[in-house]
């Protein structure tokens, strides 16, 4: 559905030239939710903006549907990117139209003729959930409920494609839930494809199917989520996925504790979580584990368990505890202190 | 007493408003002809813009500065030749116009260009990410949006053009100014001239305040 090829974006601006984006290729496949993860810097609007060409790629192809949009005229760029909806952090919503004239001026300025406009703005204003704030101006609406606006500005051009470039990251915890909720729907009901970007880790696991990490202008990991949460290889990775299974204990408590043993935290798939593997671990070997904390995240297709624990007994032992525990498919991960 | 004064002077002042109205209206409807485009032309043209064009941002905006330099006084009488190539004549209401233009027009593409880049990008681009031809983002985005603004800024034109129209008496343009200067200041009667401030005062209040309610009613947030 969305192809990128080595896309290369360098801008220059005076002597400086940024490297936002260094050979990045990816493939978004029809229907799946896609979510790219990084540091503010790392390139990801750059990344998003280049598959509409609202930043054109210094080198590289965009692949929509098997059609290279850096090689389109203006007037079929056009053509392909009505196909394209994208929602933004700030919403972008017209501030002097209403929230019916902010869906429906796209339709007019494309030439939807005039019942259709109608029907579809009150189709999708309902898919939002925002029949009743119609003709409210957004100033009067809540953060979320901008957002709805622009999602339902977004579906009403009945694109394939849904771009997010960071649609939540301005809403506080409840709303973004709101939000990704509505975003799921609209994959499932609607088949649209759904690309984003993001920091944060939570919309990454809710939502989305397949995840790719990017640093410093690269894509330097990709996979299915639970992949990538249970198995993180690159540095950059381990540093999202750990740094949410530290479960922010204090390093002055690290620090005591890592004297008499060591902290790994521990990351397995639901099912696993059932077996009793830190009892068989006791049983098994001259270990001595304890609980510093732990948790369970509901990921969009699984769940995933996260242990942090203590591990006492001579290296040897611990060593062994360690493997016996890999090959349970458990990944197994080494806290600094 | 009021109505002695008004036996005496009455149709003066009353002519003399008309004309003012009419120095303001027809240059400023002209201006915003020109100055309109122009201020879009500017934003479209500038770094950056939608159809960037470094000569011709340059050259414009060079041509503006230089005009807007001139104090009105001097521009009048600089534009005689061509004033009277244009209008056939350099005297009364007609041999005015072409100057306010040339005056009030570059101010007006000046406020406009300020207005539209006040417009918040972000919706700009939301329109171009969804396929929307530049021409009508520019009219039914930009322009819509910054509406509030330009009705501001085109009421403080409006106001700068009649302070101008107060000068054009010179050229026996007539208007209030030329009223209030031929017979407060050299004929020695000093009660048609305060008539005459009074009644541009009142005019210039009623322009700002009906501007400010326009405005107001056109801002949403
Ligand atoms: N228009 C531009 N001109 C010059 N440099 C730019 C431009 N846009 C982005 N950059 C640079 O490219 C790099 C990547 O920026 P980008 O906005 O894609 O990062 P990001 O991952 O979206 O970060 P954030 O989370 O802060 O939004 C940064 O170093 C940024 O300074
Ligand atoms: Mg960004």
């Amino acid at each position: 559905m969305i192809e990128l090829m080595n896309v290369t974006k360098t801008f220059t601006t005076g002597k400086k030239t940024v490297e936002a984006l260094k050979d990045v290729s990816l493939r978004i496949k029809k229907g799946e939710i896609y979510g790219v993860i990084g540091f503010s810097g790392a390139g990801k609007s750059t990344l998003i903006r280049c598959t509409n060409l609202l930043e054109r790629p210094t080198e590289g192809e965009v692949l929509i549907d098997g059609v290279d949009l850096t090689k389109l005229k203006k007037g079929q760029l056009r053509k392909e990117r009505s196909k394209i909806g994208m929602i933004f952090q700030h919403f972008n919503l017209l501030s002097t139209a209403t929230v019916y004239e902010n869906v429906a001026r796209p339709l007019k300025l494309s030439k939807v003729p005039k019942h259709e406009i109608n029907e579809r703005v009150e189709k999708y204003l309902k898919i939002v959930g925002l029949e009743e704030k119609q003709h409210v101006y957004p100033a009067q609406l809540s953060g979320g409920q901008k957002q709805r606006v622009a999602i339902a500005r977004a579906l009403a051009q009945e694109p394939e494609v849904l771009l997010s470039d960071e649609a939540t990251s301005a809403l506080d915890p409840n709303t973004t839930s709101s939000i990704l909720e509505l975003l799921l729907r609209v994959n499932k009901e609607l088949g649209i494809t759904i690309f984003l970007i993001t920091h944060e880790l939570d919309v990454i696991q809710r939502i989305c199917d397949r995840v790719g990490v990017m640093h410093q202008g690269e894509l330097v990991e990709e996979g299915s989520v639970i992949d990538v949460f249970t198995k993180p290889q690159h540095p950059q990775t381990k540093d999202f996925v750990f740094d949410d299974a530290n479960f922010k204990v204090p390093d002055s408590i690290k620090k005591g504790l890592s004297a008499t043993g060591r902290i790994i935290s521990l990351t397995f798939i639901g099912s696993s979580s059932s077996e009793p593997f830190l009892a068989a671990i006791t049983k098994k070997y001259e270990v001595v584990p304890s609980i510093l904390a732990g948790g369970i995240d509901q990921l969009k297709a699984n769940s995933v368990g996260k242990l942090l624990i203590h591990l006492q007994g001579d290296t040897a032992e611990v060593e062994k505890a360690i493997s016996y525990l890999e090959e349970r498919e458990i990944t197994v991960e080494e806290v600094a202190s | 007493m009021i109505a002695e004064f008004w036996t005496e002077w009455g149709a003066d002042i009353t002519q003399a408003l008309w004309e003012t109205i009419l120095m303001t209206a027809i240059p400023l409807a002209i201006s915003i002809v020109v100055g309109l485009p122009l201020g879009i032309l500017l934003v479209m043209t500038r770094k950056g813009g939608q159809a960037e064009n470094r000569a011709f941002y340059s050259i414009a905006n060079a041509i503006i500065n230089v005009i807007r330099s001139i104090p009105f006084i001097i521009l009048l009488f600089l534009l005689i030749p061509v004033t009277r190539f244009v209008a056939g004549t350099t005297i009364g209401v007609e041999g005015v116009i072409l100057p306010l233009v040339v005056y009030t027009a570059p101010y007006i593409a000046r406020l406009m260009e300020s207005a539209l880049l006040e417009v918040n990008k972000g919706v700009i681009e939301a329109y171009e990410s969804m396929g929307i031809p530049t021409i009508k983002i520019i009219w039914s985005v930009i322009v819509r949006e910054a509406r509030s603004t330009i009705i501001l800024g085109l009421t403080i034109a409006t106001i700068g053009l009649i302070g101008a129209t107060a000068m054009a008496g010179l050229v026996g343009a007539g208007g209030l100014g030329d009223l209030a200067y031929q017979y407060g200041h050299l004929r020695f009667e000093p009660v048609v001239m305060y008539v005459v401030i009074i009644v541009l005062i009142v005019l210039v209040q009623a322009m700002q305040t009906v501007g400010n309610i326009w405005a107001r009613n056109l801002r949403k947030d």
